[in-house]
């Protein structure tokens, strides 16, 4: 950590008012972008609509295509949601000092991609107001309570971490919604004085917090490795070619933590930008950022390769079949762009001239959320469509307006979530990101933290 | 301050207790009228930092907070519940499947695994939240600075009129860069 020191400037007291000053009054393009969000959101809420008034039919859903887009979606922003707790539960384990600066951003982009991704399965039932058969127990309605099905242990995994998620960001918040309440004037000082619960920052305040903070990291750690093998059951469980296969757990994860650092990069590039915490969120950072991408992609790029070679050496005609169909196909398309932008591109990230380049980052960011949204489109769409015990049935499926205008919502939803976040309640820690500095001394000390 | 009902303001906001704060804008400062008051024979004192810092931490010698009772209770509670509903639920509504047991303990791992982890979180959070909670009662309303949780460390020394004096220069020795009386 030490080569890494701040520069001297940065004092309690500058990190302080630098981060309360994003919370100050918003730029036009801050409101520029929250309209787009709300916009994109109304494309969303309009299609839902229309899908409730004229039905499912409206989706491409096509024989034997059952799980498309919606899946596609639930699957793409569960994993968006995974690196938030990897960086603020497992690196807060590993005493990476680096994660305090962007910790933070990380957390919320989890919380609010899982209620984005929650809503995919309602959407996906399409009668909503039936919602409720979901939840049969003990034996509601005559409903037989299957607890052997991975769709339920879905519910129990993503339930848990949707809680848990929340309640980790909250704690976080708690001190440094203190630190701006003792700023603030006006309504927010009132919201800040409700919100910081009477935080001091007194000893015995401390003492219970940075104990069961530790806990709460420890107890996150394996659900958020647990969340996205339960999600990849969904899949492994059952027979169907290209998803039966022991290999999905640990590929899932690796892919959603992947997926989920590449946003976090998407997220604070402007982030950084448009509240100018050059000095805070530093290149430092975004490399250890760029770092965990290159070894997760790897990861990812391994399991590719490995679910070829199994389709290959296992002999099994049907296996065999679903991966050629994946490469030659008539989806050859999602499958190479998922190849290309997972598989090639992060290998860029080897050089550190690139890995310090926060605008080629962003590029290669975006490209990254692309490969895994295509990533999971191949698992799902590709894997029903090309299903070699259903040749009586096949159709080509594609996607209508109804599936891109869901799709576009979930964007909105969770944009518009995160906008109204980083402007309300501070984007970066402010009491973590002050332990990392040299704390001040009397006697002027070289020793660090 | 914001005005809460009666009951609750009993509860949260008792009456001020009188004392000494003093501000220190120096970690080594803290640490060394830590020392200084603990020597003098006070433990009813209360330190404030931005920061939670593990010097302080040594240097008032607290014991390892109870939370922990807290999540391992919680954790094994809800793993207990976990193991109920999925049995209790599987027997009460029996349908055989493939021939496998009704009740079958490798898929309800799951199910008991998430219970833990949700259980043990919520735990926690109750955990850290009520011991907090009493430890504010023990204390009192007492004196804060919104400095304390920008750059300043503060300590304040619960002190009747008789004893105010002597904490006030023991902390200015020390190298409070503040003290003032409340």
């Amino acid at each position: 950590m030490a080569e890494h020191s701040p520069p001297s400037r940065v004092t309690y007291d500058y990190v302080t008012r630098t981060i309360a000053r994003t919370l100050g009054a918003p730029s036009r393009g801050y409101f520029l972008l929250l309209g787009a969000a709300v916009a994109l959101l109304a494309i969303g809420i309009v299609t839902l609509l229309y899908l409730l008034r004229y039905g499912l039919g409206l989706a491409g859903y096509s024989h034997p295509v059952y799980w498309a887009v919606f899946i596609t979606c639930f699957v793409f922003w569960v994993g968006i949601a995974h690196s938030g707790t990897l960086i603020s539960a497992i690196l807060f384990l590993f005493r990476s000092g680096w994660r305090t600066a962007v910790y933070r951003t990380a957390e919320a982009m989890t919380v609010f991609a899982v209620m984005t991704a929650g809503l995919f399965p309602l959407i996906h039932i399409g009668r909503q107001w039936y919602f409720y058969w979901l939840i049969p127990y003990p034996n509601e309605r005559g409903l037989w309570p299957n607890f052997k099905s991975p769709l339920i242990w879905d519910e129990f995994a993503i339930g848990t971490y949707f809680t848990v998620s929340t309640v980790f960001l909250i704690m976080g918040l708690i001190p440094d919604i203190a630190a701006v309440r003792d700023l603030a004037t006006g309504w927010r000082k009132k919201l800040y004085a409700i919100t910081s619960l009477g935080w001091t920052g007194a000893n015995e305040q401390w003492r219970h917090y940075t104990r069961g903070y530790l806990y709460l990291a420890a107890l996150a750690t394996p659900l958020v490795l647990s969340v996205h093998s339960v999600v990849s059951w969904d899949f492994a469980m059952a027979i169907v070619p290209g998803w039966h296969a022991t290999l999905f757990a640990p590929y899932f994860v690796a892919g959603a933590i992947y997926s989920g650092v590449a946003m976090v990069i998407t997220l604070l590039v402007p982030i950084r930008k448009l509240f100018q915490l050059e000095e805070i969120i530093t290149l430092h950072h975004f490399e250890n950022l760029a770092k965990l991408c290159l070894l997760t992609g790897s990861i990812v790029s391994f399991s590719y390769m490995t679910e070829n070679f199994v389709a290959w050496f296992s002999g099994n005609s049907a296996e065999r079949a679903a991966f050629w169909y994946r490469a030659f196909g008539p989806y050859w398309w999602a499958g190479w762009t998922m190849n290309i932008c997972n598989g090639l591109l992060p290998w860029l990230l080897w050089s550190k001239k690139v890995r310090t380049n926060v605008t080629a980052l962003f590029v290669i960011s975006i490209f990254v959320n692309i490969g895994m949204w295509f990533e999971r489109y191949v698992i799902i769409v590709v894997s029903l469509a090309g299903e070699p015990y259903a040749t009586w049935a096949n159709a080509v499926y594609n996607p209508t307006w109804a599936d891109w205008g869901i799709m576009a919502g979930s964007f909105g939803w969770f944009f518009m979530w995160f906008l109204l976040f980083v402007k309300n309640f501070p984007a970066v820690s402010i009491s973590e990101v002050k332990e990392v500095l040299v704390p001040p001394r009397r006697k002027a000390s070289k020793a660090h933290v | 301050m914001i005005a809460l009902p009666k009951p609750l303001q009993e509860l949260f906001q008792p009456p001020p207790t009188p004392g000494v704060l003093g501000v220190f804008a120096f970690l080594d400062a803290t640490l060394e009228a830590i020392k200084k008051l603990r020597a003098a024979g006070h433990a009813d004192f209360t330190v404030y930092s931005p920061i939670p810092r593990h010097e302080i931490e040594a240097a008032l010698g607290q014991a390892v907070s109870p939370v922990r009772a807290f999540t391992l209770i919680g954790g094994i509670a809800g793993c207990a519940i976990g193991a109920w509903l999925t049995l209790w639920m599987s027997y009460d509504w029996p349908i055989v499947v493939g021939g496998k047991p009704v009740g079958s303990i490798p898929p309800y791992v799951i199910i008991m695994f998430e219970m833990t982890i949700l259980f043990g979180a919520l735990s926690t959070i109750l955990g850290i939240l009520l011991n907090a909670l009493f430890a504010a009662r023990r204390v009192g309303t007492i004196q804060y600075d919104a400095r304390f949780s920008n750059d300043r460390f503060g300590i304040f020394v619960p002190a009747g009129s008789d004893t105010a004096a002597k904490i006030e220069s023991l902390l200015r020795e020390s190298g409070a860069e503040e003290v003032r009386r409340g």
